[in-house]
């Protein structure tokens, strides 16, 4: 019985060994090349937002909380900044929609100097194909381009606002639409310390 | 049975998906359009071929009143290869795929074939059965995929197909599309059969 026992034990410890062993090869392997696929992704949202740049926004960055999540850790929102000649040109920043219609939807907002929206980007959604997906569509985020807190009314349009709904879709244009405007908000109560020199390179 | 019926059986007489309806979930979540079910195919298959080698190279090694958690440790694994190199190497796919890469660890079609074969045969039958059960596989995933594709967004690997004037029938890319195209190909096949014999 005791035998049998342990045969069970060293069968399935020397599997369980072998299959680590295998793992950590292939993830030494695959470190690298994943790491730099994150980061093209990033920098190619980077790009579609902010205005030309000549550093990488990636690594100019501040990071200041907002507020706490549900568990009580505090919430990071990092600060993206591009430059030109050492100007800063324009600032990057994440916003997450959670009143989507069906999951969280991540959005990347670019500013300009002035404040204003130079162009959005969404990241990652779960919306229904065809419908809330048309979020994806040029047409509907161009609708932010030039906007900000002073020169627009944000809401959409069925909401008594100035922002063009989907047709069929009116809860995920309505989410990202609040989750834009709370986003210029924590940039403008911010605006200091995003722009202040060095932050935390 | 010689090796050649082992590696058609899988793609015909046994296919998983039309004939055997294994593994339903990866089957009608990630068949929007025939990429997405071809790479979802595919890597299962990659799963499928190294989980049979490696089960039937120690299958006498391994007492049955633990197979089944060996079998699941050896098929994470490969998943997780799967995982991580998709990430690295074909990031648009891996994340089109999404979660269901990681839930081919639950596909019943790759602990089936561990337990109902691999773990009985020598490693080439092994080998050779995974081929063809995942090329079968792939195939149903694939085709799955094309006729959503094809109605749901009138394109084809992402070319259109039939000009602008043409009305994409949304359900087919929704959930309900997967249910309708499988129990239409079904019934059709079903047909196909009775027909020939």
């Amino acid at each position: 019985m005791m035998k049998d026992m342990s045969r069970l034990l060293i069968t399935l410890t020397l599997i369980a060994a072998g299959a680590g062993l295998v793992l950590s090869l292939v993830e030494s392997v695959t470190r690298e090349p994943i790491k730099e696929q994150r980061r093209l992704q990033m920098l190619k949202a980077l790009s579609a937002v902010l205005p030309e740049f000549d550093n990488s926004p990636d690594t100019d960055i501040v990071s200041l909380e907002n507020g706490a999540d549900k568990k009580g850790n505090p919430v990071e929102v990092i600060f993206y900044r591009a430059r030109k000649d050492g100007e800063i040109v324009g600032t990057a920043f994440n916003v997450v929609a959670p009143d989507g219609y069906s999951g969280n939807i991540a959005v990347m907002v670019g500013l300009k100097p002035d404040q204003s929206v130079n162009a959005i980007e969404i990241l990652a959604h779960a919306e229904t194909p065809g419908l809330g997906s048309k979020i994806e569509d040029p047409l509907f985020k161009d609708i932010f381009k030039g906007k900000s807190l002073d020169n627009a009314d944000w809401r959409v349009k069925k909401d008594g606002g100035e922002f063009d709904q989907i047709t069929g879709a009116t809860i995920s244009p309505r989410a990202i639409v609040g989750a834009v405007k709370k986003g210029l908000e924590f940039y403008r109560e911010n605006r200091q310390k995003i722009l202040a020199e060095g932050g935390q390179q | 049975m010689s090796l050649g019926k082992e590696f058609i059986k899988g793609i015909w007489k046994e296919n998983a998906v039309f004939k055997l309806l294994l593994g339903m979930c990866p089957v009608l979540a990630v068949t929007t359009s025939a990429e997405n079910g071809l790479g979802m195919g595919l890597a299962s298959t990659f799963v499928l071929v190294c989980s049979n080698i490696v089960v039937a190279l120690l299958r006498k090694l391994i007492p049955s009143k633990v197979r089944i958690p060996a079998f699941i440790i050896i098929i994470a694994t490969f998943v997780t290869v799967v995982q991580l190199s998709m990430e690295a190497w074909v990031y648009d796919l891996y994340q089109a795929l999404g979660i269901f890469i990681p839930l081919i660890v639950v596909n019943c079609l790759i602990l089936g074939r561990a337990e109902a074969f691999a773990s009985k045969r020598p490693v080439l039958d092994a080998a050779v059965d995974g081929i063809g059960m995942g090329l079968g596989f792939t195939l149903a995933l694939f085709i799955l995929g094309a006729v959503r594709e094809i109605f749901g967004a009138g394109e084809l690997l992402g070319f259109a197909l039939f000009g602008a004037g043409y009305q994409p029938i949304l359900l087919m890319i929704l959930p309900p599309g997967a249910f309708i195209s499988l129990g239409l190909l079904l019934a059709a096949m079903n047909k196909f059969e009775a027909r020939k014999s």
